[in-house]
């Protein structure tokens, strides 16, 4: 007997844990009716619910990415004047930034699986998820309300132009607004987890035995909580400078617009790490699993987390090298910001060992595992090249810096967040998509991306500046921006097929198996989708990259546990198979 | 009622009252010690720093026990403590590299306006002495 | 730690008690789980003001001046009381989640009822300063800063700014040209670091609100008697520091002159009222929402709703209340005192 509201009993028969799913009650079906969604405590349903959300704000900032893009194929500009402009690239960075890397990974898929993973019911706080769930959507409203305010000021929102009264009125307060309660969400998030992974794990799972997803959010909730209440008071200094005028960062009334660059920046540098440490953890499973190999390292990629996190906190000023900011500080930052640098590199050396000599499947989500390491090495990489202060004087506020960024941030994080997405999409709805689609929507998705953004580090270097809507026609630059607009519509063409694939899947995809890649950290171990209390019984836990105790089950396509190998925990029951 | 340090409830330790009373006496003896010392500004040749070092000290004493004592960081588990410093010492990282990089970049600061800034002042109050003096110059 | 008791028909124990959440297995577990999730919170809160902190040291730092005049303008007496006022409330609210977790609940909710007291004790004594403020014409942003004058701005420029003007009106290479020669003028400025010269003081010859020495006419002793040598920009002369402190050590009230009125006051002296305003402001809404918190808390023990065994929102409250009072133990002397 079901029976609404979430703190009520379910009757979920006990089955032995590698059988296939069946028709039962899981928590798509367990309570219908939108109140049952609206109001839901359960940490699938607010996954989901914010799952959709992102990819909705995906497609708002892909459709001014891409308006962006048009209006670069000629030097005086196609579409746009120069106030247009300024505000279709402000709009497609804020909404990028805010309303999908940022919560991208932690908010969708990390509340879907987190306690899953942890073999827990739910997270720490179910309320407080819930209310950050609409504490977001409050903020999202505000945001995007910003594009009928005409916002213009760029996502960095600078001063002296975002306090200038003479710009975009009506854009500022709504967008730093938006953006104050999408801090506060990301926060309650963090809060969460960190008390979650603290708190909930089960009998047998020490720290070093969690999955490294698990450590990636963990490093990932540490940063939200510590850096984002900064960008709170920043963003609130900055609306009440603007609304009433008194002073701190305006240097005509004896403000210090320098002083609103280090505010931001001490939020905004973390803030990278927040969209792309849980990409690195998506990566980890991903590389794991689809080698069906151990995961090499593991504890070096584990502390490699928290290094990150720790040293994400004292490298922001690598963003005012030109700014004003003192020689003494810029030589101080450039030098941590190398640094910072070295556990990102353990942590791509360690999947390499782990994909050598692996049994690798050519799956969707291992094209974007691989995709991850390619594009985030030359992120990387040209990271390093802007933390030298000399160079970075000539390649600040170029294209060579957007690429690098993008290549960061989209190039990684977000083909973290698809790649996971791809691996955990038949855990989450029960239904596996066509994977031929998904290896062609990745080749255009990987073509489109590098001609999009390998160019713009060439228009960097050649001097071409970052937030104009017309350049010169005789510098040069047509060429690589062409090439980069087409690239960007292949990009679209392939994000369009991928959302096709999906979408077919939920209508006429395969029922999926509780196992379909092998995987052996505990959400593996539940029926697809998962039932409305994620386990019926306490799973077993054991080391979460050990996947020799799997096989592969034709009859229900997924992999199960060998009858030859006996549960952790109930050894003694073993009794040698006949 | 018992009163030893070591009373337990249902979930956790037990404040004693006494204990919280004798607290509170203490720190507002401490509130009452800074407002004195501030008014002594006279000792000391460096007094501006020594008044700031003293007053800024005490509060220190007092933040820390009300954080030990009220806010019972003295018998939870030391990771609460460490959330607790941890989050002052990224404060006290933001502030210091802030101060720093202020400091430093004083001394290249020119004063007075950019040509052009100025240029526009004059432009202003030209205008303004060849027409009405709404803003005329200050009355010293 | 692991118990789900799973029944043969599948249904689950609930032996749970009604305040235990169903993802928990014991209140000990959910009690130290709201704990650390309330001082993550904390943290957070910590941060925020941590900015605002920052705003201060930095300015304090450039214009310690601003401070030590704008200080003066601020009643010591009524901070320290307001102080007072918020440990005692402190005190009450501890005492509030000692009688919870002993199941005293009358005497929770006359603590609670003490600690709301408290709150808005410290409201009604902000709400009399801030009005005095407000009646005196100090407010945040722009109160009493006034636009430096061409005539009183710090170099002269005007021979400069006209042939700049003429060149940029002859075209743009003629307008560079004058500017190279702008920058070169500039160039030949004394080249002691502004430190030196006092950052943001203008030129030997101009007082600090723009006046020059004639107009001034100041006798520095006289002056002396309200404000001390060291915010008047004389560090070495410590008889006329003693002369002020002395003057101040006998018990005639010193008048001061409003900032307005004063042609001494430091260059951008509203500074000081904003980020007061800014920092007291800020903890002043914390107060009233945790008067909020605890007058909800108030009307669910009230309601029965708590107990020795269960006490966690009371406890987490307190830890609410006890961090907004850690704020205001570093806002009194960063204002009032120094």
């Amino acid at each position: 007997m079901t029976v609404e509201g979430d703190d009520s009993m379910t009757t979920t028969e006990s089955r032995p844990l590698d059988a296939p799913a069946l028709e039962v009650d899981n928590y798509l079906t367990y309570t219908r009716g939108i109140r049952s969604w609206i109001l839901t405590l359960d940490h699938k349903r607010i996954g989901v619910m914010y799952l959709i959300s992102v990819l909705a704000c995906f497609l708002l900032g892909g459709i001014f990415a891409l308006l962006v893009r048009t209006q670069l194929v000629v030097p005086d500009g196609l579409i746009m004047s120069q106030d247009e402009y300024n505000q279709a690239f402000t709009i497609h960075g804020g909404v990028m930034v805010f309303l999908v890397i940022i919560p991208g990974i932690p908010a969708a898929l990390g509340n879907f699986i987190l306690p899953i993973m942890l073999g827990a019911k739910d997270v720490a706080f179910p309320r407080l998820n819930l209310f950050s769930y609409w504490l977001w959507v409050l903020g999202a409203i505000f945001l995007v309300s910003a594009i009928f305010g005409g916002l213009d000021t760029g996502w960095t929102f600078y001063t002296p132009y975002s306090i200038d009264q003479n710009s975009a009125m009506g854009g500022v307060i709504p967008a730093v607004t938006g953006a104050f309660l999408l801090g506060f969400a990301s926060i309650f998030t963090g809060m969460n987890f960190i008390v979650t992974i603290h708190r909930l794990r089960p009998d047998g799972m020490t720290w070093f035995r969690m999955p490294l997803f698990l450590w990636s959010l963990y490093a990932t909730a540490v940063i939200q909580v510590l850096a984002t209440p900064v960008l709170g008071i920043t963003l609130a200094l900055l609306a009440v400078e603007r609304a009433f005028g008194i002073g701190i960062f305006n240097p005509a009334l004896g403000g210090d617009p320098v002083l609103y660059q280090h505010f931001f920046w001490f939020y905004s540098h973390p803030a990278v790490y927040i969209m792309v440490l849980p990409a690195m953890g998506v990566v980890s499973e991903l590389i794991a699993v689809h080698s069906h190999r151990h995961i090499f390292g593991y504890a070096y990629i584990a502390w490699s987390s928290v290094a990150i996190a720790i040293f994400s906190f004292l490298v922001w000023g690598h963003h005012m090298f030109t700014s004003g900011q003192s020689p003494l500080m810029s030589v101080i930052f450039s030098f941590i910001t190398f640094s910072v640098a070295i556990p990102s590199g353990i942590k791509v050396f360690n999947w390499l060992a782990t994909m050598y000599k692996g049994a690798i499947s050519w799956n969707t989500s291992m094209f974007y595992g691989m995709g991850f390491i390619v594009l985030f090495i030359i992120g990387g990489l040209t990271g390093l090249y802007l933390g030298v202060i000399s160079v970075d004087v000539h390649l600040h506020d170029t294209y060579f810096i957007v690429a690098h960024f993008h290549y960061t941030m989209m190039g990684s994080s977000l083909i973290g967040f698809i790649g996971g997405l791809h691996h955990w999409w038949p855990k989450i709805t029960g239904k596996m998509f066509n994977e031929n689609a998904g290896r062609i929507a990745f080749m255009l998705f990987f073509v489109g991306y590098n001609m999009t953004f390998f160019t713009q580090f060439m228009l960097g270097s050649h001097g071409m500046p970052r937030r104009y809507a017309t350049y010169p026609a005789d510098a040069g630059f047509q060429t690589y921006h062409i090439i980069s607009t087409i690239g960007s519509y292949i990009m679209a063409i392939g994000f369009f097929t991928m959302a096709g694939y999906f979408i077919a899947s939920l209508f006429v995809g395969r029922k999926a198996a509780a196992n379909p890649w092998g995987g052996r950290s505990l959400e593996w171990q539940c029926t697809s989708p998962p039932p409305h209390d994620n386990f019926s019984e306490q799973p077993a836990v054991g080391d979460c990259y050990d996947f020799s105790v799997l096989r592969w089950d034709d009859e229900t396509n997924g992999y199960v546990w060998r009858e030859d190998v006996a549960h952790p925990g109930h050894e003694s029951e073993h009794t040698a198979s006949s | 009622m018992s009163s030893h340090e070591h009373e337990h409830g249902a979930v956790g330790h037990i404040v004693p009252i006494k204990l919280l009373v004798i607290t509170c006496i203490a720190l507002l003896i401490l509130t009452a010690v800074t407002v004195w010392v501030a008014k002594l500004d006279f000792e000391d040749l460096r007094m501006g720093e020594m008044n700031i070092l003293v007053a800024m000290g005490v509060a220190v004493v007092k933040c820390t026990i009300v954080a030990l004592i009220f806010m019972h960081l003295r018998w939870d588990r030391s990771f609460i403590g460490f959330v607790f410093i941890g989050s002052i010492l990224f404060v006290g990282l933001f502030i210091g590299l802030a101060l720093l990089d202020t400091k430093e970049y004083q001394p290249t600061m020119v004063p007075g306006n950019s040509p052009q800034v100025q240029l526009k002042l004059d432009a202003l109050h030209a205008a303004q002495a060849a027409g009405e003096t709404k803003h005329g110059p200050t009355e010293h | 730690m692991s118990q789900l008791h799973v029944h043969p028909d599948g249904s689950e124990d609930h032996g749970h008690p009604e305040h235990l959440g169903h993802h928990w297995n014991d209140s000990v577990q959910q009690f130290e789980a709201g704990k650390l999730g309330m001082w993550l919170f904390l943290a957070t809160e910590v941060l925020l003001f941590g900015g605002l902190f920052c705003a201060y040291a930095v300015w304090r730092a450039n214009h310690p001046e601003i401070f030590k005049y704008g200080s003066q303008f601020l009643s010591t007496t009524w901070g320290a009381i307001n102080t007072g006022v918020l440990l005692t409330s402190s005190l009450t609210m501890a005492m509030a989640v000692t009688y919870a977790a002993r199941g005293r609940m009358t005497a929770v909710v006359v603590c609670l009822l003490l600690t709301l007291m408290g709150a808005a004790g410290f409201m009604a004594i902000k709400y009399v300063e801030y009005s005095h403020k407000f009646h005196e014409g100090f407010y945040p942003g722009m109160s009493f800063y006034e636009e430096p004058h061409a005539s009183e701005l710090w170099l002269p420029l005007e021979e400069t700014a006209a042939v700049v003007k003429a060149a940029t009106l002859a075209g743009e290479e003629a307008g560079s040209v004058a500017l190279a020669a702008e920058m070169k003028t500039r160039a030949e400025l004394p080249t002691e670091p502004a430190e030196a010269q006092g950052w943001n003081k203008p030129a030997a010859g101009i007082g600090p609100a723009g006046l020059t020495t004639d107009q001034q006419n100041i006798d520095m002793a006289e002056m002396s008697v309200f404000l001390p040598p060291s915010v008047l920009g004389n560090l070495e002369d410590l008889d006329a520091e003693l002369a002020y402190a002395e003057h101040h050590a006998a018990d005639e009230p010193v008048v001061l002159p409003h900032p307005l009125q004063d042609p001494d006051r430091p260059v951008n002296a509203q500074k000081f009222f904003t980020i007061y305003f800014l920092m007291t402001g800020l903890h002043g809404i914390h107060v009233i929402g945790g008067a909020v918190v605890i007058t909800w808390l108030l009307i669910l023990t009230l309601r029965r709703r708590f107990g020795a065994k269960y006490y966690t929102p009371i406890d987490l409250g307190g830890l609410y209340w006890h961090i907004v009072d850690v704020i205001w133990i570093f806002l009194f002397p960063l204002f009032y005192l120094i």
